[in-house]
């Protein structure tokens, strides 16, 4: 690969990309250091995959991970944070061993979301690409829109204040 | 980056300190529309609407595109920064899970060393 070479100050962490390819699409690719075969294990092993998918440094907590990997079989997971709860559940659609697995995210309001993650072995990395469909424009808007509220800039949640007052005044003359 | 959102914010505040200005945002906000169809709406000048939605524009309010000879004007930047700010933060949680991917892969390979030197797995 011709990618430029990873961070020197951190060699072991390699580069993680997003990208909006289309208005349904989000194309996340990333390369992991070891062989196709062992980071498969890691997506399909829930015990494995427990330990990596819920990051520490996001005060959530999973509190199940269950995973019938197979073609048909369902998933479901539940997360906490703070007092609320949180689901994420759907069915594998594809899995094929170390190289591509499919799933459908079904907790949506707005249709099913169908993730594929493709594992492309080279010399001894791999590279993952996960890719998101979306059922429609407005539902992948809609995530953008619904995640937006929670981490905003400050100075743009001060705009969103003094838009919703405005309009609120405009509508009263 | 911190100074370059505050200027935009002042930007964007003096945008908003006009009625018209407001209005505009609305009507866009429903539907993108021309600077004639807008001029028509709001019972003003092209000139003067020209005025107003160039003060939006720089704000990053608005964003207008010339087809022919009609320009069109819809709402701007603001948006799309939303969309990048999510998507960088999409990118960090991901980012975060896949560096806690590495750990278990790492945890893996090593476990692989030792079970092959004792016997093939």
């Amino acid at each position: 690969m011709d990618e430029r070479r990873e961070s020197e100050a951190n060699p072991t962490k390699n580069r993680t990309a997003v990208e909006r390819k289309s208005e349904r699409e989000l194309v996340t690719t990333r390369t992991v250091n070891g062989p196709a075969r062992l980071v498969f294990e890691a997506w399909i092993n829930a015990e494995l995959f427990r330990r990596w998918w819920v990051p520490k440094s996001y005060g959530l907590t999973l509190l199940s991970c269950e995973m019938d990997v197979r073609v048909g079989g369902r998933y479901r997971l539940v997360f906490s944070h703070q007092a609320s709860t949180m689901e994420f559940f759907g069915t594998y659609r594809e899995v094929t061993p170390h190289s591509r697995l499919v799933w459908t995210n079904e907790e949506g309001d707005n249709g099913e979301t169908l993730t594929t993650v493709t594992f492309d072995e080279n010399a001894g990395k791999t590279l993952l690409v996960v890719h998101d469909l979306y059922p429609s424009k407005e539902a992948l808007d809609a995530a953008v829109a619904s995640g937006s509220t929670g981490g905003m800039p400050e100075t743009l949640d001060q705009l969103d204040e003094l838009l919703v007052s405005l309009r609120a005044s405009s509508v009263t003359k | 980056m911190v100074q370059y959102s505050q200027v935009r914010f002042d930007a964007s505040f003096g945008a908003l300190s006009d009625a018209t200005r407001r209005g505009v945002l609305e009507q866009l906000g429903r539907a993108d529309a021309s600077i004639t169809a807008l001029a028509e709406r709001f019972h003003m000048t092209l000139t003067g609407m020209k005025k107003h939605v160039g003060v939006l524009e720089q704000a990053g309010l608005v964003s207008t595109e010339k087809v022919g000879r009609v320009r069109t004007c819809k709402l701007g930047l603001r948006g799309l920064q939303e969309e990048a700010a999510w998507i960088e933060r999409y990118r960090q949680l991901w980012g975060a899970r896949f560096d806690e991917l590495d750990n278990v892969v790492e945890e893996l390979k090593l476990k692989e060393k030792v079970d092959g030197r004792t016997k093939r797995k």
